[in-house]
């Protein structure tokens, strides 16, 4: 097992922090304070070629793996928690067309959210479907060479702003899980609109729209790999997800310890520095360390996928661990900051803020905690 | 439309520090980057070209390493780039520099426009454009924040301490920019990736038909005395309280002071 990087995967990390430190980190509080689609900042990923990193050559990309993917995500997400919430709904949608689509659909869906063009979402949750992939009532009627969508989803990350969405439905919402279709599906579809922009706790600056499909037709050549094996796409496409999940985690929290370590050498109480205070190393000791081996742990799931073999046991494990250690990890920055770490002056509030998410997107911990049992018990069956 | 671009690299200018003991620049450490007057000029070329068509190369004159800035200019759109290196161009003051650097430029041949930053953030001298146009015997524009071209005519608008001036010229001519007369791009990954497969052409004294007594420190009439950090003889000053109150407190010291 090698996380090692070539010198030219290197180059790129190089010119990501560049981007990042010069002009990402700089807006980031005001970007989340705003709480409006970091347009600019997303102009300049593009720009530069982000989008592409893990994408066939042949298909715009850059033909890097998910191990790459991974540490710029975490470059990403370390320097603009919003611009890295971004990047990882974007893959949501890029990743399935470039694993399950045709070559026609890579052409027409995948070269532009490569070149980062269009930006992509991923639809699966809805009010009574979340966990339970199986329950989605969005329901797909097939009439001719086109299918008939009606229903609505909630909590779509880059909803209203993408232009490209992949969206479960359900032929037959009886059949649960083997009723399951994925469909690409523009923006401007007719019948498909935007509804309410979920106002939340942290992530402020991500739109999490709910997309509404009203008698919204689409052509049977926008169905993304077999009609009833929806389940399938969506499955590939959260195991994708769960490591820039983690990923996104990885880096939230190394921008919590970064500022906390700093913060920690600054502050005099009682004649001297907090971080003598063996309370506070403690403190700074045990979030490295679950950092650390957070980011092992993604690096395993991406590793893993790059090389072909079953990543899916470890990528929950690290959207898991990572979750759960970003919000401990930011907690804590908060607590070595004290009065001011609560206060909007210094961003770790907002870093606690957006912590919690991690646990509860793409998986919360219990459904992570019940996949890597089931996937255990499987390894292990007696 | 063939333009040369001639550009420098230097010490990232943000951790630039003095030895006190020998008066010279302190090296070790410290990433080297192109001058960033210089990645206006490579800015204002690669527009050109990509307006007018033709072909951008980038000049530079220095030590093996400073391939590393030809080829981010490279991956900023210039599309050849040759460095100058050889031992005895060590040394080199602003008119060796210009002599070499024009060497250079002669034996590239044919270009309709010559762009350089207005100065190196290290030597700080702008001496070097107007010794290389003086050396080319072409005309030379300093300063340039605007520039339109016509035919064979460069109309550019000069950033002078109070006022603007506008000036044309006949091609060829050596232009230099100020930092406002663009936003230079970032390269992409994948301009970077392909600029670091392209070919560097790395010529010597002898390619550049460069004579040794004009080069180096024996073709350099400057010499360096001394180097030193300046130090702030006067301490400033702050008036503190209320705007309206500091204001008066300032203009009071100010005609004390015999300054209005």
């Amino acid at each position: 097992m090698d996380f090692t990087f070539t010198e030219d995967e290197q180059m790129i990390i190089d010119a990501v922090h560049e981007l990042g430190s010069e002009e990402l980190q700089p807006h980031a509080s005001e970007v989340a304070e705003a709480g409006e689609f970091p347009y600019e900042a997303i102009e300049m990923c593009r720009e530069m070629d982000i989008f592409a990193i893990p994408v066939e050559e042949k298909w715009g990309g850059l033909g890097f793996g998910f191990l790459l993917w991974g540490a710029i995500g975490e470059l990403l997400s370390y320097y603009c928690q919003t611009t890295g919430s971004v990047f990882g709904a974007h893959v949501l949608a890029q990743y399935p067309i470039m694993e399950f689509g045709t070559d026609e659909q890579k052409e027409k869906y995948l070269i532009p959210l490569t070149s980062g063009e269009h930006i992509g979402a991923f639809g699966l949750t809805e009010p009574n479907a979340g966990s339970d992939a199986g329950a989605v009532q969005t329901k797909a009627e097939l009439h001719g060479d086109k299918y008939i969508l009606n229903g609505t989803k909630i909590f779509i990350s880059n909803g209203g702003v993408a232009e490209t969405y992949v969206i479960i439905a359900n032929l037959d919402p009886s059949k649960g899980t083997r009723g399951l279709t994925a469909f690409i599906i523009e923006k401007g579809t007719p019948g498909f609109e935007f509804g309410k922009d979920e106002k939340k706790m942290g992530w402020d600056a991500l739109p999490n729209r709910e997309l509404i499909f009203q008698d919204c037709e689409v052509p049977v050549e926008n169905v993304l790999y077999k009609p009833g094996r929806g389940f399938r796409v969506a499955m590939g496409t959260l195991g994708v997800g769960r490591i820039g999940m983690a990923v996104g985690a990885v880096g939230l929290a190394q921008a919590a310890f970064d500022a906390a370590i700093l913060y920690a050498q600054q502050r005099e109480q009682f004649g001297q520095r907090i971080a003598e205070f063996q309370a506070i190393q403690f403190k700074l000791a045990d979030m490295a360390t679950e950092i650390e081996a957070s980011r092992l742990l993604y690096q395993k799931s991406a590793w893993l996928k790059d090389q072909g073999e079953k990543f899916e046991k470890i990528a929950s494990m690290a959207k898991l661990f990572s979750s759960e250690t970003v919000s401990r990890v930011t907690s804590q920055a908060v607590q070595i900051h004290g009065g001011v770490g609560y206060t909007r002056e210094f961003p770790v509030e907002r870093y606690m803020r957006d912590a919690k998410l991690f646990e509860i997107v793409e998986g919360t911990s219990e459904i992570q905690r019940g996949i890597i049992a089931n996937l255990l018990l499987r390894e292990n069956h007696i | 439309m063939n333009i040369i671009v001639c550009i420098k690299q230097v010490p990232d200018t943000s951790e630039v520090r003095i030895d006190p003991e020998t008066n010279t620049i302190i090296r070790e450490g410290v990433p080297s980057i192109i001058n960033p007057f210089d990645e206006n000029a490579i800015e204002q070329a690669v527009q050109l070209v990509e307006e007018f068509g033709g072909k951008v190369t980038v000049l530079s004159m220095g030590p093996p390493q400073a391939e590393a800035a030809l080829r981010e200019a490279m991956a900023m759109g210039c599309d050849e780039a040759v460095l100058v290196s050889d031992r005895c161009f060590a040394a080199s003051d602003t008119l060796a520099t210009s002599y070499v650097l024009s060497a250079a430029i002669r034996r590239i041949g044919e270009y309709d426009l010559i762009f350089t930053g207005k100065q190196a953030f290290d030597g700080d001298t702008a001496q070097v454009p107007p010794g290389i146009a003086e050396q080319l015997g072409i005309p030379q524009v300093t300063f340039a924040i605007g520039l339109e071209v016509e035919g064979k005519k460069a109309r550019v608008r000069r950033l002078l301490e109070d006022e603007f001036e506008v000036v044309e010229a006949r091609m060829p001519v050596l232009i230099s920019c100020v930092k406002q007369m663009n936003d230079p791009r970032r390269p992409g990954i994948k301009a970077k990736l392909a600029a670091k497969k392209k070919e560097v052409t790395v010529w010597d004294s002898a390619c550049i038909e460069a004579k040794a007594c004009l080069c180096g420190f024996d073709g350099s009439p400057t010499r360096v005395v001394r180097t030193f950090a300046p130090t702030r003889d006067i301490e400033g000053e702050k008036f503190e309280g209320e705007p309206a109150e500091c204001a008066v407190t300032l203009v009071e010291r100010l005609i004390g002071e015999k300054i209005i």
